[in-house]
């Protein structure tokens, strides 16, 4: 009973979502004594997927735009042609459209917001984040199949490459919507994506502000995220709100200025794997919930980072 | 437009989360449940859906009794009637399973959800329902519009915004952006003093599979106390995130 990944591409292209599927379905695969197969829809690279541990690579020809039934439908079958048991795949935008309807197609459990690789096989358990990254969850499936869906960056790329091959399929279910318009924020990191993150407050007064933080994060190559009230006032657009009700990231680095650290606002950040508050407030609770932290107001520390940073990557 | 709002009875954000029970269990003691964040934006659209179009707003909780003050809430907010399957939503094929039992008997446009619910973060149950129902399924929705039998809806993707173009009905899972924050309906004297009319019809559950089971919890691990750097001194902090937190 093999295990399918389901590699999602943007106009043949890979992102490290795409790759940290496939190194956890091949690790998975190991642990059941079984193959991986990952599969691509569109047009696109199964080499670069042997890299990260598919053994065989199905690119299915002739589908335009995602959708969620017509994606479901189409893997599901490809699944059930390879006698796979479990799917893995990436928690993406687009992964949260795709997960449910799949796993209704494929007649299998579905597990969200998977963590960690499983902690059982028999029967497949893993640990899920749940309270808005407040706590963790053991779930186990009670079903012969299920779904995987992993949360992007809270893992990491864990494929070796394998000698891969690679095979053409071709798609025969119908898409139920129709694509009228699609509009690219050109030039910005996705936050669910994004490694590094550089996030404001209302401790910046006001959005001609900004502009300090825009140009630390373009040195570090981060992210720009914000606090929710920032984004209800209209400051930042609502994509930056990190936060329970926003987006929940999963960075290295979560660098945030002049934010107090409302639970709410921590719910969406829990997962960084290191937090710097600046704050000119020295009792504010973000402290508590940071790795580090530095009192002070942030129209002087910042751009004193910003230069630190600078000289440090001029030496380095 | 009869449109079908599916409501979860979560605890409110600022809850402080522990586990009892040996941990497998959500410790309720002292919690307030509200009506989850993402369903409000869903609630709040189906209301004005309606007052363009005419209709009917039902709102939809499975669960036991103890959640019927979070669906008067709803009623007390605007909807038309309420229905509540008297069952524990223990699993999300389950309780996608009841709604879409109750969808088939009904004829509804419109079935609006929220992305996830903020306890579980599951963000399944609304796609589950579209697949069981064969209806079209928008998750992360941020924009609904309605025009006839036709429903034009956005939905955030990686790195923007995507519009899509459908014939009702449709399921979609919504959240912020569906409506602004600021538009918001919230449950007025006149509201709350109507719920208490309004139909809350309560039925039992269909047979069907529990596919998930939650074996144990477990909070996240206790940091170690902050590490202050002086304001004067930034460039301690670049080397501290360098070579001891190696994040840079």
């Amino acid at each position: 009973m093999s295990v399918l990944v389901y590699a999602e591409n943007w106009g043949g292209a890979f992102k490290k979502s795409s790759f940290e599927a496939v190194g956890y379905a091949a690790q998975v695969a190991k642990s059941k004594g079984t193959e991986t197969i990952a599969v691509c829809l569109g047009n696109a690279n199964g080499d670069e997927l042997a890299q990260h541990g598919a053994d065989k690579t199905i690119v299915v020809a002739g589908v335009e735009s995602f959708n969620a039934q017509q994606y479901a439908a189409i893997i599901s079958e490809v699944a059930n042609g390879v006698g796979a048991d479990v799917i893995v795949m990436s928690g993406s935008n687009n992964g949260k459209n795709l997960a449910p309807a799949l796993s209704v197609h494929f007649e299998a459990a579905l597990m969200t917001n998977v963590v960690a690789l499983p902690s059982s096989v028999e029967p497949l358990t893993v640990r899920r984040g749940v309270f808005s990254s407040k706590g963790f969850a053991e779930f186990s499936s009670n079903s012969s199949k299920t779904v995987i869906s992993i949360t992007p960056n809270a893992i990491g790329l864990l494929g070796e490459p394998v000698s891969g091959s690679t095979e053409s399929s071709s798609a025969n279910a119908e898409a139920d919507m129709e694509v009228s318009n699609v509009e690219k924020a050109s030039g910005k990191i996705p936050l669910p994506e994004a490694e590094l993150v550089i996030s404001a407050g209302r401790g910046l007064k006001g959005p001609e502000n900004w502009t300090m933080v825009e140009d630390l994060a373009e040195l570090l190559g981060a992210g720009t995220a914000c606090s929710k009230p920032v984004s209800d006032i209209g400051w930042r657009p609502h994509s930056e709100h990190v936060g329970q009700t926003g987006i929940q990231i999963n960075p290295n680095l979560y660098i945030a200025i002049g934010i107090s650290g409302a639970i709410q606002h921590l719910a969406g950040v829990n997962g960084s794997k290191t937090i710097v508050v600046i704050n000119i407030d020295p009792e504010a609770p973000f402290f508590k919930a940071a790795d580090y932290g530095i009192v002070g107001d942030a129209f002087e520390v910042v751009p004193k980072l910003t230069e630190a940073i600078k000289a440090f990557k001029a030496n380095s | 437009m009869n449109i079908l709002v599916c409501i979860s009875h979560v605890p409110d954000t600022t809850s402080k989360i522990n586990f009892t029970d040996n941990n497998t269990a959500f410790d309720t003691n002292g919690i307030q449940f509200v009506i989850n964040p993402y369903d409000e934006f869903g609630l709040t659209k189906a209301l004005m859906l309606k007052e363009a179009n005419g209709g009917s707003v039902t709102v939809l909780n499975v669960g036991p009794a103890s959640t019927e003050p979070t669906i008067r809430k709803a009623l007390a907010i605007g909807a038309d009637n309420a229905i509540r399957v008297n069952a524990e939503a223990t699993d999300a094929f389950y309780v996608a399973s009841q709604i879409a039992a109750i969808a088939k008997q009904n004829n509804y446009d419109l079935i609006i959800c929220g992305q996830e619910s903020i306890d579980y973060n599951g963000g399944q149950v609304a796609g589950m329902v579209a697949a069981l129902c064969g209806m079209p399924f928008v998750n992360v929705c941020i924009g609904l519009d309605v025009d006839g039998s036709n429903a034009t809806i956005l939905r955030e993707i990686d790195g923007g915004k995507e519009e899509l173009k459908a014939a009702l009905p449709v399921v979609v899972g919504g959240k912020k952006g569906l409506v602004e924050e600021k538009d918001l309906r919230i449950p007025n004297m006149r509201g709350i003093m109507m719920a208490r009319q309004k139909p809350l019809q309560v039925v039992e559950p269909v047979d069907a599979e529990k596919r998930t089971a939650a074996v144990s919890y477990e909070k996240p691990a206790a940091k170690a106390a902050v590490r202050m750097v002086d304001k004067d001194n930034v460039a301690e902090l670049v080397e501290l995130l360098h070579n001891e937190a190696k994040a840079i």
